[in-house]
């Protein structure tokens, strides 16, 4: 036993006021699903219920992008920027006021450590509401003519991994520019996306400007193919990004598309190594790695790989794996168990390549799903683990001898989302973001966001930029 | 890194014989971000420190301390007055551990030393004209000789700033070894003075020269000037302590000292430890507090934990 | 027998304390009639000297704030402004002899104001900034930087909405403030120094003075650690202002010929002049 063990230090549950069911949230009231599905959303960490959640069909769609237009050509498209951005300024007030309950909320709903939602997703969250809500009424100088219009009514699907932050990414800008929304919560996730809805009901915001349609796949669809949606926003797979693409071909729909990566996270001799541990880590088992811009590929320098290595596996040895509601914990639980599937389908794989595989020794709880942060060595561009996004805490290691070897490296891979770069040399660091293939190049730090910095990929990790000035583009009619 | 650690034992003579020899490996450690370094420190002041785990960590921290009256206008008296608080810091329970040491200015160490007398409880003396360090060597040696031999069984040196601003590594480096050949069988901690170096990689590089040189200890502060102890700068020192050892073998000990005032911090400060060294500097022996008013908080904590409600400034001694 | 009201004394505003002028004096505010208000501080050339040493003072913290800092804070601001509606309604329809419907359209449109630039604090660096294509392997960027200590000559005739337009724009770019209100309708500009205090706004980033434009603003302008200097409410002593001024080459913004229509769109003008430009070069290279 440690000299120095860590008790138990539980957030409050309490804080959280459950409902066993929730309705679909259209034209500012919270009403059953017309055909009456629902599905029930699990604590990844425990596999416990926590509420049944209103499916969205293809008529309760209907009704959502109808109370949106309403909403759009009768209210808010009369409203001026000024009194729009009240509204998010509202809202951004009311998120920070309940802060400590959406935290607790999402961390049940989601899996990750309270830690995480309580000091990174809805801080950010609030900050991407404060910011947008200032630009509503600035419009004219966001660089996109004297008086940019809105697009209409945005169809937005989400993703899990970063429930109400994803949310806050797709509603805010879209608002801002004078949109209104119809949008659809990943279906493991649904919570704070119902718990947004309450807060804009505390904000009095118009109906019909926000509406939030629960569901899966097929209600996912519904919405992209709706023929009233001007505008569609995705952040997800990859494959499901191609698909959407397909569907709005031809038609006028506009649209923006977040998707996967596998960002290589190029470490060279001259880092400053203790700091560059740190990168490592928080770029690929932040979130449990369930991150599309993780830097899941850790390219260093074959001189120190090593030392690098070594000092990695002793950090992560510090690493505190279980319930998400402890304030101490690190890293969560897997969002579902098809998730988890999927990494272990993956790490299986990198084992059969013939790359080392080590995990870290922490205990995995019986209940719930888990996965221990995994790191591959001996990895060449060659091996699956090494293309295929794998989203979780599974890091593959590969070395390279000069700049221009890493910076190939980096750019061989159909995606470009993100790439991280680790040196004590300025011109290095400008000359290797110059020329990687990636929309955030974070150099000596990693996964940070800030409402103002625009974010989004190049080639088959999506197109359209989400964040700061530029992040107003998709939403108006430019 | 540009040098790798591995072979360091074996090149020791040659870093350390020469003015150039030493400035090139000072110079080839790895370097510290300081965005980096500073939000790796504020993560783990994050960690949430409660019941069994606080209480542990509370007693610990008493233990680690080293009881300080560095001023001007010490007596005697004060002396004495602090000696007792430091074996027994409070009078309505027993149960508590005593100070690790008690840190005074060398010509009042006779008293401290008669004072602690049997109770397990250290002397430790600045030397080497602290704070500022600013005079001759003969005199900062002569300081060192009569502490020593008044009984203290610590010293805490300050390092030349002033020599190692200006590059003058070597100098440095000769400074604290004539100090330890004079510490005998003394323990010798060697004050970076973290504050007047400023940049992290300057930490980190005399942090290096202090160990290279024979430090047992390697202590942030004289607490005489702002900042003093700030976690990012322990968190690279107890790196560095951790990287000497791996290379070299030796252990060597840290001390945070000034503007640890409350047990928040002193807490904050072993969840460091903890999660960058490990056990084997959990100890009084590997890890020291330079503190004065810390202990009062701490035993108010203390005293909170045992009662379940809040604990006043009077009922705790001011010594 | 109907209740006495205890009434407010009306003071400078420096450091983020209300002190009486240094000089000890005092001068009547009238309404629109002439009926006695209140007594105002009177400041001095002394009271200038001290707020500009709080406003130096206060520049590195608060230019050194994030910008998402200074716009919540600004935001805050906006709320208890909203919380004193009605006083500031009462205090804008005395001086400037307005209906209350009136001074309340005023009031709401200094609040949307204030709003409006607490928005800009994360924003303007994105619309004034930009990475320069130069001509050769370097990295080039410009940025926007609060130039320092500005000093603001208010609006002499819109007591609260002219206020509000011209100090907002200074410390949303992160500069701090000396502000001398309108002479004769100077109490609007005291409770907004009260929702300053109260607001989570650093003592010293924005410093009132009351008094005789004649008698503080060539001190003002001539002060040596003032970076710019705001004439919106100098009418006819700008040009002398300016002479002085140029001593240390601060940043003037002239007055226009009439009062502004304070109402309409500010634009970023107000913005980007007390801000200076830098612009950065680093290769980019092996």
């Amino acid at each position: 036993m440690a000299k120095l063990e860590y008790a138990p230090a539980p957030e409050s549950r309490s804080l959280v006021d459950l409902r066993s069911s929730y309705g679909l949230f259209i034209d500012g009231a919270f009403v059953d699903p017309v055909g009456g599905g629902a599905f029930k959303t699990v604590n990844p960490a425990t596999e416990e219920v926590l509420a049944e959640v209103g499916e969205a069909s293809a008529e309760d769609v209907d009704l959502a992008v109808r109370a949106a237009r309403r909403a759009q050509a009768r209210t808010w498209s009369r409203m001026t920027g000024r009194e729009r951005g009240k509204y998010l300024y509202r809202i951004a007030r009311i998120i920070q006021e309940r802060s400590r309950e959406l935290a607790v909320l999402e961390t049940l709903d989601n899996g990750k450590p309270i830690k995480e939602s309580r000091d990174v997703d809805i801080p950010l969250v609030a900050a991407h509401f404060f910011y947008y809500a200032g630009w509503a009424d600035k419009l004219a100088w966001a660089g996109f003519g004297p008086d940019p219009r809105p697009l209409g009514v945005a169809g937005q699907v989400i993703p899990w991994n970063f429930p109400l932050l994803m949310l806050a990414w797709k509603i805010a800008p879209a608002l801002a520019a004078g949109n209104t929304v119809v949008l659809k919560p990943a279906e493991t996730t649904p919570l704070t996306a119902l718990l947004f809805a309450e807060i804009c009901q505390q904000a009095d915001l118009p109906p019909g400007v926000v509406n939030i349609v629960t569901g899966a796949g097929r209600t996912g669809q519904s919405l992209v193919e709706h023929p009233g949606v001007d505008k569609v926003a995705f952040t997800g797979s990859t494959d499901v990004g191609r698909l959407i693409a397909r569907a709005v071909a031809g038609s006028s729909k506009k649209v923006t598309l977040e998707l996967g990566g596998k960002a290589a996270n190029i470490v060279f001799d001259d880092a400053p190594v203790d700091q560059a541990i740190e990168g490592i880590v928080r770029g690929v088992f932040f979130n449990q790695g369930h991150v599309c811009c993780a830097g899941t590929r850790l390219l260093v320098q074959e001189s120190v790989a090593d030392q690098v290595v070594e000092s990695l596996k002793r950090r992560l040895g510090t690493l505190r794996l279980g319930d998400p509601m402890d304030k101490n914990t690190d890293i969560g639980a897997i969002n579902s168990a098809v998730q988890l599937e999927r990494i272990r389908t993956m790490t299986d794989v990198g084992e059969a390549e013939g790359a080392q595989r080590w995990s870290a020794p922490c205990p995995l709880p019986d209940r719930g799903f888990w996965f221990p942060p995994t790191v591959f060595s001996g990895v060449s561009q060659a091996h699956r683990i090494a293309r295929e996004e794998i989203f979780g805490p599974v890091l593959s290691v590969l070395t390279f001898r000069t700049p221009k070897e890493a910076l190939e490296k980096a750019n061989n891979s159909p995606y470009g989302l993100s790439a991280g770069v680790w040196t004590e040399k300025g011109s290095l660091i400008l000359w290797m973001a110059q020329r990687l293939r990636a929309g955030v190049v974070w150099a000596n730090t990693f996964n940070h966001f800030d409402p103002t910095s625009p974010f989004g990929g190049y080639k088959e990790s999506g197109y359209g930029r989400e964040g700061g000035r530029h992040g107003l583009e998709a939403y108006l009619d430019v | 890194m540009t040098t790798t650690v591995d072979s360091l034992a074996g090149r020791l003579d040659e870093i350390t014989s020469s003015a150039a020899g030493l400035a090139r490996f000072l110079h080839g450690l790895p370097g510290v971000d300081q965005v980096g370094a500073d939000a790796r420190a504020a993560d783990l002041a994050t960690r949430s420190i409660k019941t069994t785990a606080k209480a542990t960590a509370i007693d610990l921290a008493i233990s680690m301390i080293d009881l300080t009256t560095l001023e001007g206008m010490d007596t005697p008296g004060k002396v004495r007055a602090l000696c007792t608080k430091a074996v027994r810091p409070d009078p309505n329970d027993l149960t508590t551990p005593s100070a690790a040491a008690v840190c005074v200015y060398g010509d009042l160490v006779g008293v401290a030393v008669e004072a602690l007398k049997g109770s397990g409880v250290k002397v430790a003396a600045v030397a080497t004209a602290f704070p500022s360090g600013r005079s001759s060597l003969p005199v900062k040696l002569m300081d060192v000789h009569d502490a020593v031999a008044a009984g203290a069984d610590e010293i805490d040196m300050v390092i030349d700033r002033g020599a190692f601003l200006s590059g003058r590594y070597l100098e440095v480096f000769d400074e604290i070894v004539a100090v330890k050949a004079g510490c005998g069988s003394a323990h010798l901690k060697v004050i970076l003075e973290t504050g007047e170096l400023q940049t992290y990689d300057n930490v980190r590089r005399a942090s290096w020269l202090a160990m290279l040189a024979g430090a047992d200890f390697i202590k942030t502060s004289t607490g005489k000037i702002s900042p003093a102890a700030t976690p990012p700068v322990t968190l690279i020192m107890l790196q560095a302590v951790r990287d000497f050892r791996a290379a070299i073998g030796r252990q060597v000990g840290v001390k945070p000292a000034g503007g640890i005032r409350t047990a928040k911090d002193a807490i904050r400060n072993l969840v460091m430890v903890n999660e960058t060294v490990g056990d084997d500097w959990l100890d009084p022996d590997w890890f020291r507090l330079g503190a004065s008013s810390l202990l009062n908080d701490l035993l108010m904590q203390r005293t909170k934990l045992k009662t379940g409600h809040y604990a006043g400034p009077d009922y705790v001694t001011l010594d | 027998m109907s209740r006495l009201a205890v009434r407010k004394t009306y003071k400078l505003y420096v450091g983020g304390k209300f002190p009486r002028s240094e000089s000890g004096r005092s001068y009547e505010v009238v309404d629109a009639k002439g009926t006695f208000l209140a007594n105002a501080a009177l400041a001095s050339r002394k009271d200038a000297r001290d707020a500009v040493v709080a406003a130096r003072a206060a520049f590195a913290g608060w230019s050194g704030a994030t910008a998402y800092n200074r716009g919540q804070v600004l935001y805050r601001v906006a709320e208890l402004m909203e919380g004193r509606r009605a006083q500031f309604t009462d205090e804008v329809a005395a001086v400037e002899g307005l209906s209350r419907r009136r001074a309340g359209a005023a009031v709401d449109a200094a609040i949307d104001r204030w709003v409006w630039y607490a928005g800009w604090t994360d924003k303007i660096a994105q619309v004034t900034g930009s990475a320069n294509p130069v001509a050769g392997p370097f990295f080039n960027f410009s940025v926007p930087e609060p130039t320092g200590v500005v000093a603001v000559v208010a609006p002499q005739s819109s007591s609260l909405l002219g206020l509000v337009s011209v100090v907002g724009p200074v410390v949303a770019t992160g500069n701090t403030a000396v502000v001398l209100a309108s002479e004769s309708r100077p109490l609007p500009a005291v409770t907004l120094g009260e929702v300053l205090a109260t607001s989570d706004v650093p003592g010293g980033v924005v410093n009132l003075l009351t008094g005789r434009v004649a008698e503080v603003a060539p001190w003002l302008a001539s002060h040596m650690d003032v970076n710019a200097l705001d004439l919106t409410g100098a009418g006819e002593l700008a040009a002398e202002l300016e002479v002085a001024a140029a001593e240390n080459l601060k940043r003037v913004l002239r007055p226009e010929p009439d009062e502004p229509d304070w109402s309409a769109d500010p634009g970023t003008a107000r913005l980007t002049a007390f801000l200076e430009t830098k612009t950065v070069w680093h290769p980019a290279g092996l």
